[in-house]
């Protein structure tokens, strides 16, 4: 859009690039993009942000993956920073204490062009999460708790941001992927005050501010926190102790349920479109009215993802698969959020872990959390999945997705069916 | 993109909750330029079947939806992934308004910036416009974007508010970047003064 008009990036040393959509997550050669248009998308990042003065992390880049991984693992996202991104999950930057949300092509033109975006301040929702979590129950089960309570137009128009002892305790990989998922509830952005644990996370990163700089940066960054009487302008609270691991049976996530639940009657719902909608989403999930959600069988499980693909994800499914077998007839893959993710994870033996129990130990990349690599579940085909949307097709034309946290997706894989982990982690 | 100022045209209910931006136009077409024909991908896997046949039964398949220039929808309307794709599809149908009683932000927000007016409606006088375009299919709604109304025939103006910035874009077709180049100065200025 700017060389249509003869434009450049403004600032470009304020401006960073990964391919993360498009690239193949069997081996690391774009020329391996079968699709001519694909790989020429992908091959058109390179050069333009190269013309550009774009930093830019290739598929011959070991730090490469998920922009949403990337940009808080190397240290670039901070807190107090604006940050925005030609993808919805932008939110997940949030989790530094960073005002981030997802826009559309026009827009991130308009961002390069002229390094400004016109904003109306948008509405405020406090998320105070109380109480803590209990075993096993991770910040995507407190996430898709949080959306099937409000819905998913539930914080539409609005910032969301979390709080509360639950929130506090959690890791900033555990608050990315709550951060991450607030555009599922129609958040834009959500965030997270910066503290002590967000400071810890920082210190280090190859982006972030070193020596004096580094003192002054945490200086200001400790008064970004709100104060203690601010104001929302909508209140939500949420007991983290009542919150069991969850699942999603529909085609929306707000469609989500406790690991215990049944598979909800449309028979129960108010007549005329609810009913309807309901009905046919059980058709297309090949569900039945009443069916437990632990005799749901699976075909395949997808770990990874910019909700969760990083360390902590693939250490607590690690911690499930660790002397187990992936169940007969299931296909299971890991694809790490980061080379660094893919590196470290290698260091601590979970490649191992997930290899010798059968999983398919990947390339980073967004892979079948959409597919626009090729990465795709067959039509009819059922997978428990670690990413964020279980829209019809997403995973593929006629894909069937149930999204849970990596723990949950491990214990579908050993199991090949929706399981609750806790059991498995109690008699293992 | 043409302004948009008054205009009536036949209108396509589609009578589901959070129709997001997968549904409007699937992945799969990501990759496309701009200049491909998007109106071909709109709602592509609930309109065609694989072997690229009609879905009779899909409403845009039915009699005077086909030149529908308005949307009329439930709940958060285009939400999801941040795709502009989804704005071009209806864009590139003919579409130019959608009513609803919510929409994606961000959908709202390309929305704008291409030429398409996304209505904010209460939940019962959307239902109420469904119903009615579902027992007379060839009804036409009237869109007054100066006056910020749409009404059915012989129906009372539902008044609507509207950003005033995008108001603007819409009315005169406005492209954003170029205004806001007109104001590179501003920017400039700014940016002297700024050190983060």
């Amino acid at each position: 859009m700017l060389r249509q008009r003869g434009l450049r990036p403004r600032v470009p040393e304020r401006a960073f690039a990964t391919p993360d959509h498009y690239v193949p997550t069997s081996g690391r050669d774009l020329q391996a993009i079968q699709d001519p248009e694909k790989r020429a998308m992908a091959d058109a990042l390179r050069t333009d942000s190269a013309a550009a003065g774009i930093a830019f992390f290739g598929l011959d880049d070991p730090r490469q993956g998920i922009v949403h991984v990337v940009a808080p693992e190397q240290g670039m996202s901070r807190p107090g920073m604006l940050i925005v991104c030609g993808d919805s999950h932008t939110s997940t930057h949030g989790a530094l204490g960073a005002l981030a949300f997802g826009i559309g092509a026009s827009e991130v033109a308009h961002v390069l062009a002229t390094q400004t975006l016109w904003q109306r301040r948008p509405a405020t929702l406090r998320v105070t999460v109380s109480g803590r979590l209990g075993t096993h129950i991770t910040a995507k089960d407190l996430i898709l708790a949080l959306i099937a309570q409000i819905g998913a137009a539930g914080a539409t128009g609005h910032a969301v941001e979390y709080a509360g002892e639950a929130v506090e305790a959690l890791s900033v990989e555990g608050r990315m992927t709550l951060c991450n998922m607030t555009i599922e509830a129609g958040g834009r952005a959500g965030l997270i005050a910066p503290d002590a644990t967000t400071f810890a996370y920082l210190k280090g990163r190859p982006f972030a501010p070193e020596g004096a700089a580094w003192d002054r940066a945490v200086h200001a960054w400790r008064e970004l926190a709100g104060d203690p009487g601010a104001a929302f302008d909508r209140e939500v609270e949420i007991d983290a102790s009542s919150i069991e691991p969850m699942v999603t049976w529909g085609n929306s996530p707000q469609d989500a349920l406790p690991i215990g639940g049944m598979i909800p009657d449309p028979a129960a719902a108010p007549a005329g479109e609810r009913r309807e909608a309901m009905a046919r989403t059980l058709a297309y999930m090949g569900l039945e009215p009443g069916q437990a959600l632990t005799d749901v069988t699976v075909d395949r499980v997808f770990i990874g993802s910019c909700t969760n693909g990083r360390l902590e994800d693939l250490q607590s499914a690690a911690e499930v698969v660790c002397g187990r077998k992936v169940a007969s007839g299931v296909e299971a893959w890991i694809v790490p959020g980061s080379g660094p993710v893919k590196a470290s994870a290698e260091a601590l033996g979970l490649d191992r872990v997930f290899k010798d129990a059968g999983f398919q130990w990947r390339e980073p990349g967004c892979s079948m959390c959409l597919g626009t690599n090729g990465d795709q579940v067959p039509a009819g085909q059922r997978c428990a999945s670690t990413t964020n949307r279980n829209f019809v097709g997403r995973q593929g034309p006629g894909s069937r997705t149930h999204l849970m946290s990596p723990a949950m997706a491990a214990a579908a894989a050993v199991t090949g069916r929706l399981t609750d982990v806790r059991r498995l982690l109690v008699e293992g | 993109m043409e302004p948009i100022t008054r205009f009536a045209a036949h209108a396509v209910p589609i009578d589901r909750p959070n129709v997001d931006t997968d549904q409007i136009t699937p992945a799969r077409y990501l990759q496309k330029p701009r200049s491909a024909p998007f109106g071909d991908f709109l709602f592509r896997d609930l309109r065609f079947n694989a072997d690229g046949t009609e879905k009779p039964d899909f409403v845009l398949n039915t009699p005077f939806r086909r030149e529908a220039r308005i949307v009329v929808a439930e709940d958060n309307f285009g939400c999801g992934s941040s795709r502009e794709h989804a704005v071009w599809a209806l864009y590139d149908f003919g579409i130019r308004a959608v009513i609803a009683p919510s929409f994606g932000d961000i959908f709202a927000a390309n929305a704008a910036k291409n030429g398409l007016l996304t209505v904010v409606l209460p939940a019962k006088t959307v239902q109420g416009m469904i119903a009615a375009l579902n027992a007379e299919p060839d009804l036409e709604i009237a869109v007054d974007l100066p006056n910020q109304t749409v009404s059915l025939p012989n129906g009372p103006a539902h008044r609507f508010e509207i950003d005033p910035h995008r108001k603007q874009l819409l009315l005169n077709g406005l492209d954003e970047l170029g205004f806001t180049l007109g104001q590179i100065a501003t920017i400039e200025a700014f940016e002297k003064t700024y050190a983060g």
